[in-house]
């Protein structure tokens, strides 16, 4: 609850069209994308620049309320679902994309604009800008930032914070910091560029950053490649990586995904296939059809059943269809779509997926897995329904037990996604509670009135570990 | 009380389900053109709506006027819903929310007559309809409409009113618009028997499009039956909450076409092709109904997207770039989409440039440019930037409040002299008319 002295100072900054308080306004920012999470705040703020954003701080650190940074919340970690109330804070007025400097191939933006934006500009430019998260055309990068989001480039281009070069941020105590700046080498002090990037905006509010931008590749190939099972899809993509080539994509669906797929798109999947390899390349045009050629003769020797290769633009479109439809396809089958992101180390991608399947069954729920082979990133996908407690409460114990696995095979509990309010359950099981106690060591510095997006990454209470039985534990 | 009663009526009314199949992925909010004019206010989105209908049904918020101004805000152009992953159908949930409020709606004496006199009387019958058109014959011909238009009487309507009068064509003299027969053989070889739907408006202000329709319809060697006891498709009703009055027409229209026993049956304006496929769920608890308005529903098809599948004359034009707004409702309720693009690439000497962001909606979205006009405006003035992009001499759209409001946003930005706005058909009939050694005016 703000008080009306509160609610008078926060109007005296941002100005009375700045901040709302109506029922409308709670209700439309009480949640984010993450099923089964909503809480309304107390308040909506919309600052217009660094300063009033400042004094938001200033005020909110003084009375003890909650900031929620909020892009424009796809994020599927409740990471800004205001769940303690407090204000949440958008920054559709930080839109503009302040510079595109050409020497230094950089791109200097506020939060609000959206990725899209980013990477349309920077092709305007004659540049390219990777980091693709499925959400780009409206996720803004100010909340790619915070959640360091990934996409399907990730293997060969890397995820957001390694196109963060320098950040402005607003700390807890109202003070700003510049971090970083137009460079390939800074070792001045703590990496902070690095510590914002991905802390889900609990350590500072972003009000501006500098982005790293490439030359664009020359040219892209697209190639489909089908398998009998997961573990021969997944011998090719380990034989990829160790012919020494990194595709630019480099994606796969595993069988319940493939028979949805084609139960929706009726594209003319197998849908006894036990894996769908999407590969592809981009760059200089002779390397690109070497890597093509090679990769093609990888996946008939993994005994691919069936490899396409596109001949032109509209049919490399067709054969990403599969892929792209996934997420659409699986959607439309239960009301509740939980979409999760364990990561394993990408020659545990087998096997992972095999526990997966067999996890599902298990609990009797609908799971299934499709995601980023290259670099190991899964992406178990539930159909449920939130309102059905006991099947919610099996569906939890799945992925309490798809996380424990593949942290035990050396991945994470999230490769994308962020912690937020939904996975901190589970931290301690990556981290450790040295490590969780280390990270809670940084929050408490920046923090100390924990005022800034409270509730996220840190859980109250650490859920029990399941232990499986089995051989390989 | 009245909150009371009106929030159970929407909880009665809502399908709670589809509001459920919301996974609030957010998907929705590019594709939106009020979140996107207002700044990315989640409220004016669809999931935001989704929200609040979910927030009313759940007891957490009476129906006020926060929830109506977001559900008259709406377009309902629907361009969400092909975004959509989860396949919700938000049109549907909108259309109920809308009934609810405006069933218990207490609208001013003044609001009250109109709404009655276009929604239950002139809409409601073909013949009052011909009548309207008779009178705006008049108040063109006479002195009437110099007289409005010097006093600036018209300012005092409504929106945009004054300026869609401007915009609208010219009245067609009432016997020319009796002319239709009932039926009308190909003088091609007939490869298809077709069934017409002539629409309210199309029928009367825009009778030249129709005749174009017509026209086309032949030359590609469609036999054409018009009944003549159809009525309005009663999209207009559905979209404003007048929900028996939609049904009341849609059942008249299902008799009326039935039993005719033809391949398609062929409507030339997205919004009524759109209202038509709609009547099973319009009818849904209707006994008796379902299956004849599935039946129905299955045949209508828009008339670019039959012409793509048929064989024309050779067509030709002078223009050489055209581009092209969509329908919203051709694209997103009908779901075809593409055709009219096939088809100007057929024509000789045509360049067709696609416009930025084209599946935007153009702001008419029915009567919305009537009712919300600050927003419309807004919506026309950015997609009139996108038009002068692509340097088109040519403006085509496929139904005809799109078309006025294309016309309304030349006029506001005084392009009269470089671009022309005009229905599909038209633009199609003649190019086949110049594709042809001696023109046929059949």
């Amino acid at each position: 609850m703000l008080t009306a002295e509160v609610k008078q100072k926060l109007i005296d900054i941002v100005g009375k069209a700045g901040f709302s308080d109506t029922e409308e306004q709670k209700i439309v920012y009480s949640y984010d994308a993450t099923p089964g999470f909503q809480a309304e705040p107390d308040g909506v703020i919309r600052p217009a620049d660094t300063v009033e954003i400042q004094e938001i701080v200033k005020v909110c650190s003084e009375f003890n309320i909650p900031i929620i940074p909020r892009g424009s919340g796809t994020n599927l970690c409740a990471g800004t679902t205001p769940t303690q109330g407090g204000i949440v804070m958008l920054f559709s007025k930080l839109d503009k994309i302040i510079e595109v400097d050409k020497e230094n191939m950089t791109l200097t933006v506020q939060p609000g604009v959206t990725t899209f934006q980013v990477m349309k500009r920077a092709e305007e430019e004659g540049f390219f800008y990777p980091p693709d998260p499925s959400s780009m055309k409206i996720s803004t990068i100010g909340g790619n930032i915070n959640e360091n989001s990934g996409g399907l480039r990730g293997l060969k281009y890397g995820v957001t914070k390694d196109y963060v070069l320098g950040l402005e941020v607003v700390l807890a105590n109202g003070e700003v910091i510049r971090t970083g700046g137009k460079l390939a080498k800074d070792v001045a002090g703590y990496d902070f560029t690095k510590l914002i990037t991905g802390a889900e905006g609990t350590l500072g509010i972003v009000t501006e950053a500098v982005m790293k931008l490439l030359p664009p590749p020359e040219t892209k190939q697209t190639m489909l490649t089908l398998f009998h099972d997961m573990e021969s899809a997944a011998k090719a993509v380990s034989a990829i990586i160790a012919a020494k080539i990194i595709p630019a994509t480099l994606e796969f669906l595993d069988q319940p995904t493939i028979a949805a797929v084609e139960e929706y798109a009726k594209i003319g999947l197998p849908t006894e296939a036990g894996a769908v390899l999407l590969i592809e390349q981009d760059g200089n045009e002779q390397v690109v059809s070497e890597h093509m050629n090679l990769m093609k003769q990888i996946c008939e020797e993994e005994g691919a059943v069936s490899i396409r290769k596109a001949e032109s633009k509209a049919e490399a479109e067709a054969l990403t269809e599969a892929r792209r439809s996934a997420l659409t396809a699986l959607a439309r089958r239960r009301p509740t779509t939980m979409l999760e992101d364990a990561t394993v180390p990408r020659s545990k991608l087998a096997e992972m997926v095999r526990f997966i399947e067999q996890t599902a069954e298990k609990y009797s729920v609908e799971i299934c897995t499709f995601g980023h082979a290259g670099d190991g990133n899964l992406h178990p996908t539930c159909m449920t329904d939130v309102r059905d407690k006991e099947e919610m409460h099996r569906v939890e114990e799945a992925f309490a037990e798809i996380f424990s696995k593949a942290v035990s095979l050396g991945g994470t509990i999230t490769g994308e996604h962020g912690v937020g309010e939904m996975k901190s359950p589970y931290l301690a099981w990556k981290l450790g509670d040295a490590g969780v106690e280390a990270m809670l060591a940084v929050k408490q510095a920046l923090d100390p009135h924990n005022i800034l997006n409270p509730g996220k990454i840190f859980a109250k209470e650490t859920r029990k570990r399941v232990t499986i039985g089995g051989a390989n534990q | 009380m009245k909150t009371g009663k009106l929030q159970q009526s929407f909880q009665e009314t809502i399908d709670y389900e589809e509001i459920m199949n919301c996974t609030r992925c957010g998907f929705c909010l590019p594709a939106c053109p009020t979140y996107l004019q207002t700044g990315g206010n989640e409220a004016s989105s669809p999931r935001g709506r989704i929200a609040l209908m979910k927030a009313v049904a759940d007891g957490r918020k009476a129906p006020d006027e926060e929830v109506e101004a977001q559900l008259n805000e709406c377009l309902g152009c629907r361009a969400c819903e092909p975004a959509c992953p989860s396949g919700v159908n938000y049109g549907h949930l909108l259309e109920q929310a809308r009934s609810v409020v405006q069933k218990h709606k207490k609208h001013s004496p003044g609001v009250k007559i109109v709404r009655k006199a276009v929604f239950d009387w002139m809409f409601m019958s073909h013949k009052r309809m011909q009548k309207m058109h008779t009178l705006r014959y008049w108040y063109e011909k006479t002195p009437a409409q110099q007289v409005m238009r010097k006093t600036k009487m018209l300012q005092l309507l409504p929106g945009e009113a004054a300026l869609m009068e401007r915009v609208l064509p010219k009245a067609a003299a009432p016997t020319a618009i009796k002319r239709e027969k009932e039926f009308e053989p190909s003088p091609k070889k007939s490869v298809k028997r077709v069934a017409f739907f002539r629409g309210c408006l199309m029928s009367t202000m825009f009778s030249e499009t129709n005749d174009s329709t017509r026209y086309l319809l032949k030359q590609a060697g469609c036999d054409i039956i018009t009944p003549e006891k159809q009525e309005c498709c009663g999209a207009l009703h559905a979209h404003g909450g007048e929900t028996e009055q939609a049904k009341l027409l849609a059942k008249k229209n299902i008799a009326a076409f039935e039993e005719l026993e033809v391949d398609a049956i062929v409507s030339n304006a997205g919004g009524c092709g759109a209202g038509l496929k709609n009547y099973p769920f319009l009818l849904r608890e209707e006994a008796g109904w379902v299956e004849r308005a599935k039946a129905f529903s299955e045949k209508t098809v828009d008339i670019c997207t039959l012409l793509a599948s048929l064989d024309l004359p050779d067509m030709k034009s002078e223009d050489t770039l055209v581009t092209y707004q969509p329908s919203c409702h051709l694209e997103n309720v009908m779901k075809e989409k593409g055709y009219v693009e096939e088809l100007l690439r057929k024509v000789n000497g045509v360049k067709y440039v696609a416009m930025p962001e084209k599946e935007h909606c153009c702001g008419s979205a029915g009567i919305y440019n009537l009712v919300q006009p600050k927003m419309a405006m807004q919506i026309l003035d950015k997609k009139m930037t996108d038009v002068k992009l692509t340097k088109a001499s040519k403006l085509v759209t496929s139904n005809p409040g799109c078309l006025l409001q294309m016309k309304a946003g030349i006029e506001r930005e005084g392009m009269h002299s470089e671009i022309e706005a005009l229905h599909i058909v038209d633009f199609l009939a003649e190019a086949v008319r110049k594709g042809q050694d001696a023109p046929d005016t059949n």
